[in-house]
């Protein structure tokens, strides 16, 4: 009965970004039974972007973080406790305080946390950071404003890359470290990651590629690494960048189709269980989620973007409430954002889903430009460089599937804008940072590797 | 009808009052309709918002191969139209100067509160001479740094700069470009004056700040200065005028959406949103094609003029529920009221802001208001469309 579904009882588990624009669309859908908000953090839902970037430049405080509310929700907000399992015959979601909540339909919405130092002695050394939470914000905001001599990034993807530049623009020396041949390169692929590269050290960043910090020294307190190379980096802050992990533990034996990579649903956003078997009344939405995509070729993506968590949210929230054929697919083009060493960096679309990529606008040496990216002939992504606003045509090549390289006649067409180079996405695993969009079914051009 | 001649009767003086009716016949002719003159017409939300964002359209009349200077950033493409823009904008907006507009908001609301003195019930008064024009120009002036006393002067310039970039069909345009160009001229000479008068002795506005800009590369040449102080002073009083006296008109119209607003003030911010989507100051931008360009399987062929009736776009039914209704309560409201793309509005913060202090301010002056003559008088221009006057009994 559709009449059914406005009512009844809903729990979501995860009070981020996800869970709360979930909550405020149910009840902008006309869902008017009870809701229950799980959140194993303290703190009422915060946006978390600023942290690696307003917070760390002192320009804001971490608890000021907080996401507004964009209407009453009118939910139980249960912060603070951790969710511990999911028990689907009966129907209840359990908590660690011991008690167990009924649902009617559960909303999973659980998100990343950061991937800690693989050395969990070396990662409790005063000094040594992880980025996730806003405590985590605050604890490494406080000591950059206390002026360390330098502070050493492991990981160069966009969370340790914004942090090098908070680091630079506080006037901090700061080494990074990445296994890989170059910042960002496992989420935009060669020729933009030497222009990564090129920012670092312009800016003054002691950028270290292709090497891995084998330890963390210091007695009590953190004072140095050692790198794979033999040399050593003398800091006083360290920061672990290296990717996130996905918040699936508590799932394990749920039946659930949750892993490493996430937990599979459907475009709809419905999950799978174990079998392959997709659930009627277990969602999925944000950070914790893979998906199908059609415009990649079905294949199942898992995105760490904000503009995703609440687009997947909205549609969840939509389909919990919803009968069958008035359910909708979560179809939007994939979309982020990272500010670095005073570059806007915007990419639509799945750039590691390419072969191909050109320079369609502008130029390396302008430092503002729009790269087109193709896969065997059509455009599936762009990424602009301080050229954020001819994004929107580069998203419509995308979703109407159009010939790569993209027409002749752009404004501030580069001269090569004919010349394809190879797009030299390389695999996942060889880098110290994650791709925040990862293809969890296989890479493109290595059609038979599992990654 | 035509659907060829749709342009000549949008243009057409008759249709001032109310163009919608054109707009209505434009859509469902199109989406692409190609005029007597060889011109062609858009009328619909997402075949403008596509075209908006397109790098392949240029707004520079040169591409269709007009022999004429090199106009300002709004008329130019990137990275020429980038460079500028962000030299005009350092002392204007983010990242460098994040709190200028709202830094006015004090300012706006006491010129506000002085134009509303003479205000008492029973007077009647014209809504444009008496308030919707005197509050954006002295906002303006106070912003470039232009004396007030002189706005007889730069308004016969404005005037005539205005009128020769209005959209015409078969370009019989001879007259009104040659007292555009002389305006121009004329206009750009004087503002370069006052500049000159403050090297050296900067004050807090625009015209200060670009002429003292200590960084070679970040100053603007003497040309460059001119066009682009003409551009911000004409943009700044021609448009906002136009917004604050449309909403006017619309309130007094539908007296339950002027009580809605009486009662609950916090919707103004979304009312004027409405408004710009609704009764928007702009209703065309023409664009022209750098290459040959498919749209919706018809090909434009490159350097011909392109209309973009943003005003219809705003009020199609496939974008938005019911467009044709005031509704300041609408959600989802991304009209094209400021443009779109590289070129959406420069001063749209600013314009946001008075339109919202000027009604809001107005709003208790309007609990009895009636509209004396409805419609009221029309400008002549169609692509800065609004009433010459209102005149509103209190």
């Amino acid at each position: 009965m559709p009449g059914d579904l406005k009512d009844g009882r809903i729990v979501i588990v995860g009070a981020s970004l996800a869970g709360l624009r979930a909550a405020e669309t149910l009840r902008e859908e006309g869902f008017t039974g009870s809701l229950t908000v799980v959140g194993d953090e303290p703190h009422a839902p915060y946006d978390r972007p600023p942290l690696s970037k307003q917070v760390l430049l002192g320009q804001a405080t971490a608890d000021t973080t907080e996401l507004p509310m964009r209407r009453d929700t009118e939910a139980e907000w249960r912060l603070g406790v951790r969710a511990t399992g999911v028990d689907l015959l009966a129907k209840q979601v359990l908590l660690a305080d011991g008690e167990s909540l009924p649902y009617d339909r559960l909303l999973i919405a659980t998100g990343t946390r950061a991937r800690p130092w693989p050395n969990p002695e070396e990662g409790a050394l005063d000094g040594v950071f992880t980025l996730r939470t806003r405590e985590d914000g605050a604890g490494l905001a406080e000591r950059l404003a206390a002026r360390p001599e330098r502070v050493l990034v492991i990981g160069a993807g966009f969370t340790g890359s914004e942090i090098a530049s908070a680091c630079r623009e506080l006037g901090l020396q700061v080494t990074v470290a990445e296994r890989g041949p170059a910042p960002l390169v496992g989420a935009l692929g060669g020729t933009l990651s030497k222009l990564a590269a090129v920012m670092q050290r312009n800016h003054g960043v002691d950028l270290r590629t292709g090497v891995t910090v084998t330890a963390l020294n210091g007695n009590g307190a953190f004072t140095g690494a050692d790198l794979s190379d033999g040399s050593r980096v003398e800091a006083d802050v360290c920061v672990v960048a290296l990717g996130a992990v996905r918040n699936v533990e508590w799932l394990a034996d749920s039946g659930l189709a949750a892993g490493p990579r996430g937990i599979a649903c459907d475009a709809g956003c419905r999950a799978f269980n174990m079998y392959g078997i997709v659930t009627d009344d277990v969602f999925v939405a944000g950070d914790v989620s893979r998906f199908p995509h059609p415009l990649f070729g079905y294949q199942m993506l898992s995105l760490e973007h904000w503009g995703n968590a609440v687009e997947q949210a909205e549609v969840a929230a939509h389909n919990m409430v919803s009968p069958g054929p008035l359910q909708r697919p979560h179809l939007a083009v994939p979309v982020f954002w990272s500010t670095q060493f005073g570059l806007n960096i915007k990419s639509v679309g799945v750039p590691t889903y390419s072969d191909h990529v050109v320079i369609a606008q502008g130029s390396l040496e302008a430092r503002r430009l729009a790269m087109v990216y193709g896969y065997q002939g059509r455009v599936t992504a762009a990424v602009t460089v301080d050229m954020a606003k001819v994004l929107d045509y580069y998203r419509h090549l995308i979703e109407t599937a159009a010939p790569f390289p993209p027409p002749p006649g752009a404004q501030d067409r580069a001269i090569a804008a004919d010349i394809t180079i190879p797009s030299a996405v390389p695999d996942p695993s060889v880098l110290s940072h994650g791709p925040t969009v990862a293809l969890t079914g296989h890479l493109p051009d290595r059609r038979l590797t599992v990654v | 009808m035509d659907s060829a001649t749709l342009l000549a009767r949008i243009t057409d003086y008759a249709s001032r009052p109310n163009p919608y009716p054109l707009y209505a016949e434009l859509r469902e002719a199109g989406p692409v309709v190609q005029q007597a003159d060889g011109s062609y017409l858009i009328g619909t939300y997402h075949h403008i918002a596509a075209l908006l964002h397109d790098p392949r359209m240029s707004a520079d009349p040169r591409t269709r191969g007009e022999v004429t200077h090199k106009p300002p950033f709004l008329r130019l493409d990137d990275p020429e139209h980038h460079r500028l823009r962000t030299l005009a904008m350092r002392p204007f907006g983010p990242p460098h100067s994040p709190g200028r507009v709202d830094g006015m908001r004090g300012e706006i609301d006491r010129i506000t509160k002085e134009l509303l003195e003479p205000f008492e019930a029973g007077r009647q008064i014209d809504i444009v001479d008496d308030f919707a024009y005197p509050l954006p120009v002295t906002v303006i002036c106070r912003l470039l740094g232009v004396p007030r006393e002189d706005e007889p002067l730069f308004r016969a310039w404005s005037d005539a700069i205005v009128a020769a970039a209005d959209v015409r069909p078969d370009d019989d345009s001879t007259e009104p470009d040659k007292a555009g160009d002389q305006a121009r001229m004329e206009m750009g000479g004087y503002l370069l004056n006052l500049a000159e008068q403050r090297r050296g002795k900067p004050g807090d506005d625009l015209l200060s700040a670009f002429v003292n800009e200590p960084d070679q590369a970040l100053r603007l040449t003497q040309e460059e200065l001119a066009e682009t102080a003409v551009l911000l002073l004409i943009a700044g009083h021609e448009t906002t005028v136009n917004l604050i006296t449309n909403g006017v008109l619309t309130l007094l119209r539908q007296p339950e959406q002027l009580d809605l607003l009486r009662r609950e003030p916090g919707l103004m911010p979304r009312a004027v949103e409405e408004l710009l989507r609704y009764e928007p100051p702009v209703h065309m931008r023409e664009r022209i094609p750098h290459a040959d360009l498919d749209v919706a399987g018809t090909v434009i062929p490159q350097g011909t003029s392109v209309i973009l009736v943003l005003a219809s776009g705003s009020r199609d039914p496939r974008r938005f529920h019911e467009p044709d209704r005031f509704d300041p309560t609408r959600p989802d409201n991304q009209h094209l009221g400021f443009g779109s793309g590289i070129h959406l509005c420069y001063g749209a913060p600013l314009a946001r802001l008075e339109a919202q202090a000027a009604l809001g301010a107005l709003l208790p002056h309007l609990g009895t208001a009636r509209l004396v003559q409805d419609p009221p008088p029309y400008r002549q221009n169609a692509m800065l469309r609004g009433p010459r006057h209102l005149s509103v009994q209190l």
